[in-house]
């Protein structure tokens, strides 16, 4: 699987570019530059609170970057007018670290709005739709539910749905698995693999899950807190087999090598 | 029988301090502190060994280890030796757990003590971009506004209906009970007064005129502001809290369409409704009271009432409400989209939609007064 994704020509969709990310004057990362290809299930990896969210609110438009800039394609994110920037993250879907779902609509309501807003579809299709993509996270059946009625686990998937409801080119995804059961944070993997598969979408996957990064990166960033900047890119089961970064060893091991 | 726990000093040579722990050292009753040791060492300045020794150590929780981190801390910046003898082995491993990741000492937090005159600068600098936060929010849900009347604005219509049912119908019984009571306190009042020149009847005109023109439009606006105001912020808040708001943003949906119009578009068209029937109920409740008064009957009451009034008193009356209306939702909107990430945020944002309602109503009657009182109507 991954002598095939090596295969495709490397086709940047994404660049980050001495990128330097900020609150106020709290410098969170300096000095970022990486790149995301094409079908890439890129993990953004690093401890809690090193700025994998912050780095995702950056990306996708949210927040803008103290220094530096992102490409999307060739357009500079976040230089270009606000019409530009809204037409390339239309582009992208997003699936929140807490669900997000709109709690005063149902999941039905929640996946249709993106269809109705985007599409000239009729009702009937986007009925159609909500139910193809719910029933691809598992959700088939959970029309009419409000999120406060689901599940933590179902809220993400739901999540999902809705991110995909548009057939974006690039879905982020902030800490898929974090708070679900084993169980459920396999399935979920296995999802976001079984879409990069088929539908050959770029996944942006922020998290430190340890057994999904290495199950579903082939790609990576690694950010260090300590030293507010990234210290390593690359396949992780590469990087696990290779490094000699006392830190990202230390993570990519949970510290049990250390120990020894 | 286990004793509290209790520390003892040896000296066993002149540069080596013994300490004997023994007894019971649990939280619950007052434990020898690490000051002692330190208070000690005042008077034997050439120690620099500790040994610590357990002896008769009954039991122990966190104020054995509490102890013993201070006299680590201790020790450490006075370069003294410590060493520890007999003490249990979960003590060790608690103890260099709590050592194992240093203590963050980043920029972040110690912003340090701020001083009177700092505070003083940063609140007013506060001040004036919390004004223009609040310009450039008016401007856009201006934007927003005229997009709506150009048919392009992007809002779910159930939204506006649940809106609309939870400022009118539900808000009725309290707008019935304050302006009522208020019709009749202003009744009271001004009754009392008049009462000594024998012009009684005059209380009609005064509670006409002040409900109708003012205080119906003030009282549904205050009513409004602590009921409706603090709800849209609450709810924006949890909308921001949950990212719902950027997950709006990232799809291209303005939440100031989404969110905010239908919200002031509600307020707007149901203030003047509830002004006016507030106008009533005040009226009602002065008649109430003017009735009791020698001298007045329902009719003459009515007759009074009806050639005090005019149109202009209404219009005025009613174009306050509907101001009203914008900024009770204005304001509770734009706390709630401004709300920072934590439930605290939420609530800290309806308190402050409520006071800024309410300055805003007293400012904006104080501007409509003003004006009217220049036009001479
Ligand atoms: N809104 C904010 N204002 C100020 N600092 C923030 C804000 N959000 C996050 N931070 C800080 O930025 C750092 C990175 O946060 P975040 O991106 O959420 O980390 P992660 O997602 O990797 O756990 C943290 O130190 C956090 O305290
Ligand atoms: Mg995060």
């Amino acid at each position: 699987m991954i002598a095939a994704k090596e295969n495709i020509k490397e086709d940047a969709h994404i660049i980050v570019k001495d990128l330097t990310m900020a609150y106020g004057s709290f410098v969170v990362m300096q000095d970022l530059n990486f790149k995301i290809n094409r079908g890439d299930v890129f993990i953004i990896m690093g401890g809690s609170g090193c700025g994998k969210s912050t780095m995702m609110t950056i990306l996708i438009g949210l927040k803008s970057p103290a220094k530096g800039q992102v490409f999307y394609d060739d357009v500079d994110f976040w230089m270009t007018d606000e019409e530009t920037r809204n037409r390339i993250i239309r582009r992208a879907g997003v699936m929140y670290q807490s669900g997000a779902l709109w709690s005063s609509m149902t999941l039905e309501e929640n996946l249709a709005l993106p269809l109705e807003t985007y599409t000239d579809l009729r009702p009937g299709q986007i009925h159609e739709v909500v139910k193809l993509k719910l029933s691809l996270v598992g959700l088939a059946g959970f029309e009419d539910f409000y999120p406060s009625e689901i599940s933590g686990g179902m809220q993400k998937r739901a999540g999902i749905a809705r991110a995909m409801a548009l057939d974006p080119e690039i879905l982020f995804f902030d800490e898929p698995s974090a708070g679900l059961d084993p169980v459920s944070a396999r399935r979920l993997d296995d999802l976001i693999v079984q879409l990069s598969e088929s539908l050959g979408t770029t996944m942006v996957v922020v998290t430190h899950e340890l057994a999904s990064i290495f199950t579903i990166g082939n790609n990576s960033v690694f950010l260090d807190a300590s030293k507010r900047t990234m210290t390593a890119i690359g396949d992780p089961n590469k990087l696990l087999a290779e490094t000699k970064d006392p830190a990202l060893r230390l993570f990519l091991t949970r510290g049990e090598e250390s120990s020894g | 029988m286990s004793m509290t726990g209790e520390l003892l000093f040896e000296q066993s040579s002149k540069d080596t301090l013994r300490l004997i722990l023994s007894g019971r050292w649990k939280l619950e009753k007052d434990l020898p502190a690490a000051d002692e040791v330190v208070r000690k060492l005042g008077d034997a300045p050439e120690v620099c060994n500790i040994d610590l020794e357990a002896r008769g150590l009954d039991a122990w929780d966190s104020g054995l280890l509490v102890f013993l981190t201070d006299l680590r801390k201790f020790c450490s910046e006075k370069k003294i030796r410590l060493k520890g003898k007999n003490l249990p082995s979960g003590v060790l491993s608690m103890l260099k757990l709590a050592a194992a990741v240093p203590e963050k000492k980043d920029a972040r937090k110690a912003e340090g003590r701020v001083t009177f005159l700092i505070d003083l600068g940063n609140q007013t600098v506060d001040f004036f971009r919390s004004c223009g936060d609040l310009l450039e929010f008016v401007g856009e849900a201006t934007v927003a506004f005229s997009k709506l009347l150009r048919g392009k604005a992007q809002y779910r219509r159930s939204d506006l209906w649940l809106i609309l049912e939870s400022c009118s119908a539900q808000a009725v019984p309290i707008v019935t009970l304050i302006s009522f009571l208020v019709g009749m306190i202003l009744a009271f009042i001004g009754g009392i007064q008049l009462q000594m020149f024998g012009a009684q009847i005059y209380v009609a005109d005064l509670v006409a005129i002040a409900m109708v023109r003012l205080m119906a439009a003030i009282m549904t606006g205050i009513v409004m502001a602590g009921r409706t105001g603090g709800a849209f912020a609450a709810q924006l808040g949890t909308m921001q809290v949950n990212q719902e708001i950027d997950a709006l943003k990232t799809l291209g949906i303005s939440p100031m369409e989404f969110l905010v119009l239908p919200r002031m578009l509600a307020l707007a068209l149901m203030m003047p409704l509830l002004a006016l029937y507030a106008n009533i109920m005040g009226i009602l409740g002065g008649a109430l009271v003017g009735m009791s008064m020698p001298g007045i009957n329902l009719i003459q009451y009515y007759n009074q009432t009806v050639a005090s009034l005019n149109l202009w008193h209404l219009g005025i009356g009613l174009f306050s409400s509907a101001v009203f209306g914008v900024i009770v939702a204005l304001a509770g909107c734009m706390r709630g989209i401004q709300c920072g990430r934590s439930a605290s945020a939420v609530g800290e944002a309806a308190t402050s939609a409520v006071v800024t309602a309410i300055v805003g109503i007293i400012l904006a009657t104080a501007i409509i007064t003003i004006i009217t009182n220049m036009l001479g109507v």
